[in-house]
């Protein structure tokens, strides 16, 4: 079992950009997707604290302590940039005006419950903006490892950690596969394989009910 | 005319400070945050503060500053993880904590600071956050009931102010500042430049919100992630 890397992980969930797209991206791999947007779709990045249209992360002698992403990172500004109230940005999300938000998830369930942000007995950091942004835009899309670090299933029946969101998450993309469903009525459908990577070992290491494409 | 500008934030703080009072703070992480002012209340020992921040700063910097000499009895913040002594306090029973998330908490500053009392938002719905709130139907989806936030003071730093308070912020270090100074019973903001004139297009926040201004004398501006890419 090979599966994909971090960075072709990003890589496929870039593909999901469309050409005019606004998007918020979480802390995490989904960082990463900035690098792998493809040549041709224009995508405006935005982040809650309140920019929008995020540029590269600067050189030594750019670096700006006014100009920070979500995840407190240096970053720069871009000619379409526009700063605005972190009231005015989360406007943005719960408006739903931010077309996709790529996040990380540690339970995503096969109803598309999202758990992102606690574990019962360690220090709880809070929520962030990961509460708003999955109540808000209007896709959201997962980019996780299959299993945990103990080699659970992270995509499962009913999730035991607290909830980000209830019936947030429109696609999955892990290491091994990708699932997605077209509405947030129906079921999750197994759509892609990474390869070498076969439908029986995902259906081994997945706990959550899916249907699989018949293109697989 | 009334006299906005003090000559430094300990006379600009003067009056304000009780003990048990709640202070909205502005910033982003490290971003944007009041540090002339936090030294002041340090240097003050106001304590038992409910302090309303994104975030509590870290170990000995911003808000971590007045957690470190167990001036904070309250956060209701949204994340709180760069900060080990917080969590110390707050394991050991002598910090309450309040979560929220960010753009709840950013809405309930701009709603207190507006006069609205409470608003009802989808965001939190079927989570912890929800729990012991009333919750709405409105066309089909379910809300639930926040509440506007203010304090007995505000606190915020600004990049432009003049001698009326207006005040301009600077690129993402404006965050929470302009709903803190909207918030606060009695706001005073540190400038990192006093200046004569602001044109009035391009005033974020109006001096009608800010009764105290001083020229900040701390703008260390600490970067929390210092992230390159190579040069090219």
């Amino acid at each position: 079992m090979t599966g994909w890397t971090r960075e072709q992980m990003a890589a496929r969930a870039a593909r999901e950009l469309r050409d005019g797209y606004f998007v918020n991206l979480g802390i995490g791999i989904p960082t990463l997707v900035a690098n792998y947007i493809p040549d041709g779709i224009d995508v405006t990045l935005q982040s809650e604290n309140g920019m929008l249209g995020l540029g590269p992360f600067p050189t030594e002698a750019t670096v700006d302590a006014d100009i920070i992403n979500a995840g407190k990172q240096t970053i720069t500004e871009l000619d379409r940039t526009a700063y605005v109230s972190s009231a005015d940005s989360f406007g943005m999300i719960r408006g739903g005006h931010i077309d996709a938000s790529i996040l990380g998830a540690m339970e995503v369930s096969e109803t598309g419950d999202l758990s992102n942000w606690m574990v019962p007995g360690k220090m709880v950091k809070g929520p962030g903006g990961a509460m708003d942004l999955v109540a808000g835009v209007r896709r959201i899309i997962v980019l996780m490892e299959h299993v945990d670090k103990a080699g659970n299933p992270k995509f499962t029946p009913e999730n035991s950690l607290p909830y980000t969101g209830r019936n947030v998450v429109d696609m999955i993309i892990t290491n091994l596969a990708v699932f997605v469903r077209p509405d947030r009525n129906s079921p999750f459908r197994l759509i892609e394989l990474a390869p070498n990577v076969t439908q029986q070992t995902v259906a081994a290491l997945t706990g959550a009910h899916y249907l699989t494409d018949a293109s697989i | 005319m009334v006299q906005k500008i003090y000559p430094d934030a300990a006379a600009a703080l003067d009056g304000l400070l009780f003990d048990g009072m709640t202070i909205v703070a502005g910033g982003f992480g490290l971003c944007g945050i009041p540090e002339t002012l936090i030294d002041a209340i340090l240097a003050a020992g106001t304590r038992d503060i409910t302090a309303i921040s994104n975030n509590a700063g870290v170990d000995d910097y911003g808000l971590g500053l007045l957690l470190r000499n167990c001036q904070i009895r309250k956060m209701i913040s949204s994340y709180v993880g760069e900060n080990k002594e917080f969590e110390r306090q707050y394991l050991a029973g002598e910090l309450e904590l309040e979560f929220c998330p960010q753009g709840t908490l950013a809405e309930r500053i701009r709603a207190g600071g507006a006069g609205i009392p409470g608003f009802y938002t989808r965001t939190g719905v079927g989570t912890l956050i929800a729990e012991g709130k009333e919750h709405k139907d409105f066309g089909g989806e379910t809300y639930l009931l926040e509440a506007g936030l203010t304090g007995d003071l505000a606190i915020v730093k600004a990049w432009k102010g003049d001698r009326f308070g207006n005040l301009v912020f600077r690129k993402s270090a404006r965050n929470f500042n302009p709903m803190a100074a909207t918030a606060g019973k009695v706001t005073v903001a540190e400038v990192e430049e006093l200046v004569d004139f602001i044109e009035p297009d391009q005033i974020h926040t109006p001096s009608i919100f800010v009764q105290r201004l001083i020229l900040a004398t701390r703008n260390e501006k600490r970067i929390e992630q210092r992230t390159l890419r190579e040069a090219a």
